[in-house]
């Protein structure tokens, strides 16, 4: 690949290591020996192996959140991408309006997700809200604070408009790279709207969509802040996502174990998606 | 059909304003107004909410807060950053590959799962409830997020310049500030950028970190929710100022914030 092999290069990388080593390897063993470990109290802890995965892995509540964690990722994908893709292909390109359009849309990007999650909360009151005041008036029952229905609809809405600018900068970007050359050459042979779509555009922008489908498949993953602060996880444990209910358990109820347990299974999870998109961008490096 | 094709972004883009319009009315309404019941625009246009926050220093030590430690990690990210990316673009050398993926699989941990041991290994290194605390945490994430956005930038600009260079008698720190530096100025723009946002946003660390001296505003609208009644107006008013920092930088980097979250890599 044209780069020199030297090993000397280690010493600039190595602050960056010591920094980054301090804040993983740390706290992650400390995670793993509470996965093994039990207490009675007094820091006192005794070897429990692999009693809190066996039973973390069978319990209800564990598969549950997992389940409720897979179909939001999934919703939202299915969602933020496609609209992602079209409000990219119908910006302006350049000029005075394209750099309007862009700090606008990045703007929810760079709200703290407490303040996102307290914005959707009093957004969608029923009673005192712009959205739960018109939705109700249109004749819907809408209360998100107890209808589950309604608590998912909110919080499928708040990620779609805290997010899909992600996928729109990403496929602007793509859009960018693409040749005027191109466009004429499509004019001039006469092809349709969707076959520039999906000979040209599709294809220069499958990269920096492969990027947002992971960023945004990850990122769904350890959602925590918006959906609590919007929800706090109910009515009931409906919108309770896996990293609320790690928490929960954690923080609010101190059964260590179990929850070391959960990071563990949870961390693992995430670290294979990171493998796919570690392998994908490396691939598209080489070409 | 062409015609009409402003109209989805413009559509898009109210969609965005909307909850933040929300936000904006309620902040210049009065608390009474507010649970009075639903209205459009303030009836009774007041900034009693913006003076409180900017007089009361409960209030805004707690931007000041936030805003020390966002910039104390970002230039600890950027600083610490820039040399490894460039190792990462230029060389090869013993285990590069695999270090560089360990680093990208701490952009991908879930901040939820490390708040605990954080709390405590920061409150063993006797940093707790300070502004190096969080700005340290925030590095977990940020360092791996910039280096990755430099090394794509980076590996943008040919080998040969380097070469150029040092065949003209550059030392390798004179090269690096002087020549190497400028030409990715934009890559160290927006990656400066996305480490403030990222430090910015986040508030699970920030906040299982500090208490008093180095509370981060989050905690403190946290506090205000729950014990002085729901001063929603407050609480709005508040919300509407967090934004303000992101509106500012994101200004700056308009031109270069697409390439950015391409990852440098388009």
């Amino acid at each position: 690949m044209g780069k020199t092999w030297n090993n000397r290069a280690w010493f600039m990388v190595l602050p960056v290591l010591i920094i980054v080593a301090l804040n993983a390897i740390v706290p992650l063993m400390t995670v793993v020996n509470y996965s093994v470990q039990d207490t009675f109290g007094d820091n006192v802890f005794f070897f429990e192996g692999a009693r809190w995965f066996r039973e973390v892995m069978s319990s209800e509540r564990f598969l549950s959140s997992l389940g409720r964690q897979f179909t939001f990722t999934a919703i939202i994908l299915a969602i933020e991408i496609p609209l992602g893709v079209a409000v990219a292909l119908a910006m302006p390109r350049r000029g005075f309006w394209a750099s309007v359009c862009l700090v606008l849309m990045a703007l929810p990007l760079l709200i703290p997700w407490n303040v996102v999650g307290a914005m959707w909360n009093i957004f969608a009151l029923p009673d005192i809200g712009l959205l739960g005041y018109t939705i109700n008036h249109m004749g819907i029952d809408y209360n998100f604070t107890n209808q589950p229905i309604s608590a998912w609809v909110t919080v499928v809405l708040m990620d779609v408009w805290h997010w899909t600018s992600l996928v729109v900068l990403l496929a602007y970007a793509g859009l960018q790279s693409i040749d005027d050359a191109y466009y004429q050459a499509a004019h001039i042979d006469g092809a349709s709207r969707w076959s520039v779509f999906r000979y040209i555009q599709l294809p220069k922008m499958k990269h920096v969509l492969t990027i947002a489908f992971l960023l945004r498949f990850m990122d769904s993953f350890m959602i925590f802040t918006e959906p609590f602060v919007l929800t706090g996880g109910g009515p009931g444990n409906t919108t309770t996502f896996l990293s609320i209910d790690l928490v929960k358990a954690a923080l609010g109820e101190f059964n260590l174990g179990s929850a070391a347990a959960m990071s563990i299974i949870y961390f693992l999870m995430t670290l294979l998606v990171c493998w796919l998109f570690y392998t994908y961008t490396m691939k598209g490096e080489q070409k | 059909m062409t015609r009409f094709r402003w109209l989805v972004p413009t559509l898009y883009i109210l969609f965005l304003m909307l909850p933040i319009y929300g936000l904006l009315a309620m902040s210049f309404k009065t608390t009474n107004e507010i649970l009075g019941g639903f209205s459009l625009f303030p009836q009774v246009f007041t900034v009693d909410s913006y003076v409180k926050i900017l007089t009361d220093s409960t209030w805004y030590s707690g931007y000041i807060n936030s805003i020390i430690y966002v910039v104390v990690n970002t230039l600890v990210s950027v600083l610490f950053a820039l040399p490894a990316a460039y190792a990462f673009s230029r060389y090869r050398f013993l285990g590069d590959k695999h270090l560089f993926f360990w680093l990208l699989t701490n952009r991908m941990a879930p901040p939820a799962v490390f708040a605990l041991p954080f709390l405590q290994l920061y409150s063993a290194m006797g940093l707790f409830d300070t502004h190096v605390a969080v700005a340290l945490s925030h590095c977990l994430f940020n360092i791996p997020l910039a280096v990755w956005i430099l090394e794509g930038f980076m590996s943008g600009v040919p080998k040969q310049i380097d070469e150029t260079a040092y065949i003209d008698g550059y030392s390798f720190p004179k090269f690096f500030t002087r020549i190497f530096m400028p030409l990715i100025a934009s890559g160290i723009g927006v990656t400066a950028f996305f480490c403030f946002m990222f430090s910015w946003v986040e508030l699970l660390l920030a906040k299982t970190l500090t208490s008093v001296a180095a509370k981060p505003i989050a905690a403190v609208m946290t506090r205000t929710a729950s014990t002085s009644g729901y001063e929603l107006g407050l609480l709005a008013a508040a919300g509407v100022l967090t934004i303000i920092p992101g509106a500012i930088v994101i200004y700056f980097v308009r031109n270069y914030i697409a390439k950015g979250f391409a990852l440098g890599r388009v």
